[in-house]
C-alpha cells in the first residue's frame, strides 16, 4: 500500500483539481438556475403591482360595466359573478372531495382505492379547457350558458386538490384516535365525522384554499360555460360575469382604458391567489410544527 | 375489522339499525359512490367528447388529423396545423424548462441550506399559482416588447438569415412579436414549477445510503448527484418532464394571447401559430355551424387523449421511484 500511494496521488493531482472545479461550477450553476427561475416571478409581480395599482379605485370596485365613452365603469358585476361561481363550486366539490378522501385513506391498497388515487392525479393534470368542453357537452348544449355550468366546471377542477390535501391530513391523524373511537362502540361514520374529520380539519381548509386559488384565475373553462356578461346578475341559470373573463376581454381590447382596467383586475386576482397560497402554506407549517 | 362489529352487541338497537351496522352501510356506500363519481368524471369526459364530435369524425375521418386545411367557411377541417403548433411550442418550453427545472430540483434537494429550502421551493411553486390569463397579459404588454422582440430580431438576423452558416429555418423571418417562440417561452416559465417540484420530490425519495456510499468512495458532491442520485431517480425525473409536457399541451389563455392565432403550417418559430387549446378558445364564439362546433370538440378530444396518455405514463414513472424506496415518503407524486 505504502509504495503505491505516492504514485497514485501524484498522477491524479490535475485530475483531482479538475473534478473540484467541475464540482464548484456545476453546483454554482444549479443555484444560478434557481435565481433565473425567480426572475420572471419578480418581474410579473412588480409589473402587476405597478400597473394595477394605478387603475384601482373604490369606484372601480363598486361600479358595474359602462362603455369606455362613459369612463369604462367598474367590475362589481364580475366580483359578484366570481364570488357566486367559486362559492357554488366549493359547495359541489368539498363534500364529494371529503367523502372520496375518506374512501381513499381507508382503502389505500384495494383496486378501487388505487384507481381513485390514480384518477385523482390524472384528473388534476387534465387541461382546464377540456373540462370546460365536457361541461358544455353535458349541460350547456341542452340548458344554455349558465352560472351553474360554470361552477360545475370549476368544481371538477377543484375536486382533485380537495381530495389530495384532505387525504394527506387524514393520513397524519394517529391511528390510536380512530381505534379508540371504534373501541368505544362508535360506528365508522361517526368516527369519521366526529373524530377523524375534526382532526384533519386543517387539511380540508388548506385544500379548499388551494383549490379556490387554483380556479380563481381560471378563464378557459368559463368561455364554454359561464360565458360572461356585462350585467350584474345573480341568477344561476343565466350567463354570469367573472373576473378572469373580464381580464381577458380587457387585455386584448384595443382601448388603453380597458388595458389599464385589465391590470387592475390582474392585481386583484394575483393578490387573492398569493394570499390563499401563502395562507395555506403557513397553516401547513404551523400544523406540522404542532405535530412534532 | 372486528371493531366494526362492536356496535352489534348492543341489545337496544333496532333490527334495521343492526342491518345497516348503525349507519355504516349507507356511509360506506356514500364514500364509495363519491369515489366512483371521480372516476366516472374521467370516463365521462372522454365519452361526451367522443359523442359530440361524431359529425366531424363522420365527415372528415382520419384526414381531420392529417389535413393541413382549416377552412370553416368551406366546411373543411384539418387540425394538423394545431397539432404541429402545439408540439412545437411545447418542445420549445421543454428544451428551456427541463434543464432549469432539474437544476432547481438539485439545488433545493441537495445543496440549499435547510432554512432557505422551504422559502425558495415555495417561491418557485408560486410560478404555477399565477393564473394563465395574467401570464397572457404580461406577455402581450411586457414580455413580448421587452424580451421576445429583441431576441427574435437577433435570431432572425443570425441563424434565421439564409446567408448565415449554420442556417436554421426555425428562425426564419418575418417576425412581428406574437409568435410560437413567445408562446414557447411563456410556457417554459409556466411548466418550470411542475418539473422542479416533482423532480424535487423524486430526488428526496432517493435513499440517503446511495449518496453516502458514493461520497465515501471519494466522489465529489456533483459526481454523487450526476452519477448516483440522478440515475437512481431517472424514471421519476422523466415523469416530471412528461407532466410538464402535459401541462404545456393544455395551456390555453396565455398561449392564445401571445401566439398570434394563424392557422398555418410553418417551420419557423418566429411566425405566428396556433395550438389545439388556443384554437378552441379563440374560435369558439365564431362556431356558428354544427360541424364547426363539432370540429372544435374533436380538437378537444385529441387534446384530452394526448394529455390522458401523457399523464398516465408520467404518473406510473413517478410512482415507480417512490415505490422502489419503501422507507421514503412517496412525495406528492
Amino acid at each position: 500500500m505504502n509504495t503505491l500511494q505516492p504514485r497514485h496521488l501524484k498522477r491524479s493531482t490535475t485530475h483531482e483539481q479538475g473534478r473540484r472545479v467541475v464540482n464548484v461550477v456545476m453546483l454554482g450553476l444549479t443555484g444560478l438556475m434557481t435565481l433565473i427561475a425567480l426572475a420572471p416571478l419578480a418581474w410579473i409581480l412588480i409589473e402587476v403591482l405597478r400597473r394595477g395599482s394605478g387603475a384601482l379605485s373604490v369606484s372601480f370596485l363598486t361600479d358595474t360595466f359602462k362603455p369606455t365613452s362613459l369612463g369604462g365603469g367598474g367590475i362589481w358585476h364580475a366580483l359578484v359573478g366570481t364570488g357566486i361561481l367559486i362559492g357554488l363550486a366549493a359547495v359541489f366539490s368539498v363534500p364529494v372531495g371529503i367523502l372520496t378522501a375518506f374512501y381513499v385513506s381507508q382503502h389505500p391498497n384495494t383496486t378501487l382505492g388505487l384507481a381513485v388515487r390514480f384518477g385523482t392525479d390524472v384528473l388534476s393534470g387534465l387541461p382546464s379547457i377540456v373540462v370546460g368542453l365536457f361541461v358544455y357537452t353535458l349541460v350547456v348544449r341542452g340548458q344554455g350558458y349558465s352560472a351553474l355550468a360554470g361552477s360545475l366546471a370549476l368544481a371538477i377542477l377543484m375536486l382533485p386538490i380537495v381530495v389530495r390535501t384532505t387525504e394527506e391530513m387524514l393520513k397524519l391523524v394517529p391511528k390510536s384516535l380512530r381505534e379508540g373511537s371504534l373501541a368505544l362502540g362508535a360506528p365508522e361514520w361517526k368516527t369519521s365525522f366526529s373524530v377523524l374529520l375534526p382532526a384533519a380539519m386543517t387539511g380540508v381548509l388548506t385544500g379548499l384554499m388551494l383549490a379556490v386559488a387554483r380556479v380563481a384565475g381560471e378563464t378557459a373553462p368559463l368561455l364554454f360555460t359561464a360565458l360572461g356578461s356585462n350585467n350584474l346578475s345573480t341568477a344561476l341559470d343565466k350567463p354570469i360575469a367573472s373576473l378572469p373573463l373580464v381580464l381577458f376581454k380587457y387585455a386584448v381590447d384595443p382601448s388603453k382604458v380597458r388595458n389599464a382596467q385589465a391590470w387592475a383586475i390582474a392585481l386583484i386576482i394575483v393578490t387573492l391567489v398569493l394570499a390563499l397560497n401563502i395562507g395555506a402554506r403557513l397553516i401547513t407549517l404551523w400544523r406540522s410544527k404542532m405535530l412534532q | 375489522m372486528t371493531f366494526q362489529q362492536a356496535g352489534s352487541f348492543k341489545s337496544s338497537s333496532s333490527s334495521l339499525s343492526r342491518v345497516l351496522q348503525h349507519g355504516d352501510v349507507p356511509f360506506k356506500t356514500f364514500i364509495a359512490l363519491s369515489s366512483l363519481t371521480l372516476l366516472g368524471l374521467m370516463v365521462g369526459v372522454g365519452v361526451m367528447l367522443w359523442l359530440n364530435s361524431a359529425p366531424t369524425r363522420a365527415a372528415m375521418g382520419w384526414s381531420f388529423i392529417t389535413s393541413t386545411t382549416w377552412n370553416p367557411v368551406g366546411q373543411v377541417f384539418g387540425a394538423a396545423p394545431f397539432i404541429v403548433g402545439t408540439l412545437a411550442t411545447s418542445l420549445v418550453a421543454l428544451v428551456i424548462a427541463f434543464p432549469l427545472g432539474l437544476g432547481i430540483a438539485v439545488f433545493l434537494a441537495e445543496l440549499c441550506p435547510a432554512q432557505w429550502r422551504t422559502l425558495l421551493g415555495f417561491l418557485v411553486e408560486l410560478l404555477a399559482a399565477i393564473p394563465s390569463v395574467v401570464y397572457g397579459a404580461w406577455g402581450i404588454f411586457i414580455f413580448i416588447p421587452s424580451f421576445v422582440t429583441p431576441l427574435g430580431n437577433f435570431l432572425m438576423g443570425t441563424w434565421g438569415n439564409p446567408k448565415h452558416f449554420p442556417y436554421l429555418p426555425i428562425f426564419k423571418g418575418p417576425f412581428f412579436g406574437a409568435s410560437s417562440l413567445a408562446a414557447g417561452l411563456i410556457l417554459a416559465v409556466m411548466i418550470l414549477p411542475t418539473i422542479s417540484a416533482i423532480s424535487h420530490d423524486v430526488l428526496l425519495a432517493v435513499p440517503r445510503a446511495q449518496r453516502e456510499a458514493a461520497l465515501a468512495l471519494g466522489s465529489t458532491e456533483w459526481e454523487t448527484i450526476w452519477q448516483v442520485v440522478l440515475p437512481y431517480g431517472l424514471s421519476g425525473i422523466l415523469g416530471s418532464v412528461i407532466l410538464g409536457l402535459g401541462r404545456a399541451l393544455g395551456e390555453t389563455m396565455a398561449v392564445t394571447m401571445v401566439i398570434g392565432n394563424v392557422a398555418q403550417l410553418t417551420t419557423s418559430l418566429l411566425s405566428p401559430g396556433y395550438t389545439m387549446a388556443s384554437v378552441i378558445a379563440n374560435e369558439w364564439g365564431e362556431s356558428r355551424t354544427p360541424l364547426y362546433g363539432s370540429a372544435l370538440i374533436e380538437v378537444g378530444l385529441l387534446l384530452f387523449s394526448m394529455s390522458l396518455l401523457l399523464n398516465i405514463i408520467a404518473r406510473l414513472l413517478v410512482w415507480s421511484v417512490s415505490r422502489k424506496t419503501p422507507d421514503a415518503e412517496g412525495g406528492r407524486a
